[in-house]
């Protein structure tokens, strides 16, 4: 099993370890979008422990990635697609109620046919994208 | 308390979106990518994150509160609408175009570079944006 499996697999139970601890002792469901998205609209209750999981979901991983000398995102270099994608995954998000971590991790796992149903459009509007971005228009 | 417990969960969470792979779009876009070379290591993520999250809520359902009070959260309603089915849609079409989701997206801000941070930025304007698109969509009808 090549390593990067390995690391998939490790790096998925930490994923699911937090949400554990997020649901098991603040009782909240772990929705990276949701808890932004409360936010900075305004809608969501309980400001200040989102405020806290956010600012540990930004430090946590940038003490770690500096203590292990850098990281790189390879995100494209342009600026137009940055953007659009942007816009996309933030007004998209919203209008689901979720993302890959509620709808996915959280959703899934419960069995949640909101969960699943947005999964595979989520999946295959990505995979779509991909297979015309990259392959037809090369864009990214 | 809460906050701090919130803070940390925050914090694994992170780590483990870095430690996976998810904040290096390459590998996002390679396991979307399935008529290119093809890298399934999201379905390690997701499968490992879903078992964890699995024991967890079979956890939570022995039990009548959070370790730190308050409630859990509620079934969700399994009503399907036209909103799920269309904003997943939009974000599968960003997440494609840049390979980072909200998660990466904010885990990677420290790394992420001014490319990272514009993401975020647009990212947030889109959510700004979701109240009055859904207020538009439900008067149409």
């Amino acid at each position: 099993m090549p390593t990067e499996w390995l690391m998939g697999l490790l790096g998925g139970g930490l994923i699911g370890l937090a949400a554990a601890m997020y649901l098991l002792l603040n009782g909240r469901i772990m929705g990276a979008s949701g808890i932004v998205g409360g936010l900075v609209d305004g809608s969501g209750g309980f400001k200040s422990e989102r405020a806290a999981f956010l600012a540990g979901l930004v430090i946590g991983p940038g003490v770690v990635v500096v203590l292990a000398g850098g990281a790189e995102t390879h995100l494209t270099g342009n600026w137009g697609v940055v953007i659009l994608a942007g816009l996309l995954v933030g007004l998209g998000t919203r209008l689901a109620n979720g993302c890959t971590s509620g709808h996915g991790v959280c959703g899934l796992s419960r069995f949640s046919l909101r969960g699943f149903v947005a999964t595979a459009f989520y999946l295959l509007a990505g995979g779509v994208t991909v297979v015309l971005a990259k392959h037809l228009w090369g864009v990214v | 308390m809460r906050n701090l417990y919130a803070f940390g969960a925050g914090g694994l969470f992170g780590i483990g979106l870095w430690v996976s792979g998810m904040t290096d779009t390459r590998k996002v876009i390679g396991w979307l990518d399935i008529f290119g070379d093809w890298d399934p290591t999201l379905a390690f993520v997701l499968g490992g994150a879903v078992g964890v999250m699995f024991v967890a809520w079979r956890i939570a359902a022995g039990r009548a509160a959070p370790a730190l009070g308050g409630d859990f959260p509620e079934a969700p309603e399994p009503r399907l609408g036209r909103n799920l089915v269309l904003g997943s849609i939009l974000f599968g079409m960003g997440w494609g175009l840049a390979g980072l989701c909200p998660g990466p997206a904010m885990a990677s801000l420290s790394w992420g570079g001014g490319g990272g941070l514009l993401f975020l930025v647009a990212m947030l304007a889109g959510m700004l944006a979701a109240p009055p698109v859904r207020a538009r969509l439900a008067t149409e009808g």
